[in-house]
């Protein structure tokens, strides 16, 4: 075992080293977790490692929106309570999760896995848009909410799809951009202020 | 240590570890210059970096061949400006694209920058399609392929010019271009020396766009493995839907 050199391959540098990748974990924190791990190896290492397995083995992602779920299709697909007729479109599972904890939406989700981005070389065929436009033309949709990120490709993104279901007599929204619950005026910055300007509505 | 300051324009921003990114930015006096920048997907600097935005730099490395690290500063931010407007996103993206792509580095391009400010200033005018196709020649033009549209180059009248010849770049008058229509590149009504008002200014500014499209890709960017930059593609394709 060596603490410090990342090519050494025992099973205590392996574990560093994994836990080193994770995000939000450097070479220094992942010592400390995996020496916290073997002092509380009842307690805290193997049901970790029991916690691991079981989620590698029975978590997948749901068929119809891209969620992340014990079944396929998801809670949420499966739920009849939830409006149909409505699908907010996200970029990520962590968006999905954002929106499902402030319980102010009760429709269904489709997670498209990433955003354009010509830099990182994604491009309309590394998302799920294909099958989006499918889903749409199959169901019959009241309103699509395209709730992407307010950045240039998020909102390239947006512009796409809406481009690409252009004509499929669905309506088409996106999230209101602007002032933060909270924020103070002085503090944001002139974009944000400018499109809240854009978006302001009757008082 | 090296350091400079300058104002510049965000041209893309990679990604590099955790928080981290390397952003391109297009200066007045350095040109294309890229540098890390700590803490680049934090709430006080993404709005900061999104591409278009015209930010404040201070750049600082050991030695001047480092990458070295930004600081930026807000001083404009254009990106946000046309969020809501899907065509004019994709003008944005598509110069900042090809400014980031066909660049070389380090090498001022004070005119380009300057260019670059007038077109999104230009973005909010109703002839902003005209202004971006002048503007994509002029970028040509900086980058040593310059188009000849003032005058014919088959020794016809200049007055009637109407093609592009796609091998010198130079116009041609609609008598000399004639028998060779086929093989000859349309020029637009706007981009004419005594050109009017076009009886349909979308179709006649796509032609531009589809003018120094044929430049970009034969000229500028035939040397480039990955081709034109993927967001002057949806650019046109945008622009050809709406039309």
């Amino acid at each position: 075992m060596n603490y410090n050199n990342q090519n050494s391959q025992g099973p205590l540098d392996n574990l560093i080293k994994m836990l080193g990748n994770m995000p939000g974990l450097g070479n220094r924190s992942a010592r400390r977790i995996a020496l916290y791990l073997l002092q509380k190896r009842e307690t805290a290492m193997i049901p970790l490692a029991h916690a691991l397995q079981d989620a590698a083995e029975k978590i997948q992602n749901c068929d119809r929106c891209g969620n992340l779920d014990l079944n396929n299709p998801c809670k949420i697909c499966n739920d009849i309570k939830r409006e149909g007729g409505k699908i907010c479109v996200v970029a990520h599972v962590s968006d999905l999760w954002a929106i499902e904890r402030t319980g102010a939406f009760r429709g269904r989700y489709f997670v498209l896995g990433g955003l354009l981005s010509a830099l990182d070389g994604i491009g309309p065929e590394d998302l799920k848009i294909d099958k989006l436009v499918d889903q749409i033309r199959e169901h019959n949709y009241e309103e699509i909410i395209l709730a992407l990120s307010a950045t240039v490709d998020g909102q390239s993104t947006a512009h796409y799809i809406a481009d690409r279901i252009y004509g499929l007599n669905v309506k088409v929204t996106r999230l209101a951009h602007g002032v933060p619950v909270g924020g103070e005026l002085d503090y944001l910055d002139e974009g944000t202020i400018t499109t809240a300007l854009k978006s302001r509505s009757a008082a | 240590m090296e350091r400079w300051e300058d104002q510049g324009i965000v041209l893309s921003v990679r990604g590099h570890g955790e928080n981290g990114g390397v952003v391109s930015l297009l200066t007045e006096n350095y040109g294309r210059h890229a540098g890390y920048v700590r803490g680049v997907r934090s709430a006080k600097l993404r709005g900061v970096v999104e591409t278009g935005n015209l930010v404040d730099a201070h750049w600082q490395a050991r030695v001047s061949d480092n990458l070295g690290s930004f600081t930026l500063e807000p001083v404009k931010s254009y990106g946000p400006l046309f969020m809501d407007d899907s065509i004019k996103l994709a003008a944005l993206q598509s110069a900042c694209a090809l400014c980031d792509e066909a660049l070389p580095e380090r090498e001022g391009h004070p005119g380009l920058y300057h260019g670059l400010i007038a077109l999104f200033d230009a973005l909010d005018l109703n002839v902003w399609p005209a202004a971006y196709v002048m503007w994509e020649i002029a970028f040509l033009k900086e980058l040593g392929f310059s188009l000849d549209l003032h005058s014919c180059a088959g020794g016809g009248n200049s007055s009637t010019l109407a093609f592009v010849s796609p091998k010198t770049g130079r116009a041609v008058s609609r008598e000399a271009g004639e028998p060779y229509k086929d093989k000859l590149l349309k020029l637009p009504e706007f981009l004419k020396p005594n050109g009017g008002i076009p009886e349909d200014e979308a179709a006649d500014f796509l032609l531009g766009l589809e003018l120094t499209g044929y430049f970009l890709e034969h000229w500028a960017f035939t040397h480039h493995t990955k081709g034109v930059p993927p967001a002057r593609v949806r650019f046109l394709n945008r622009m050809s839907t709406k039309v």
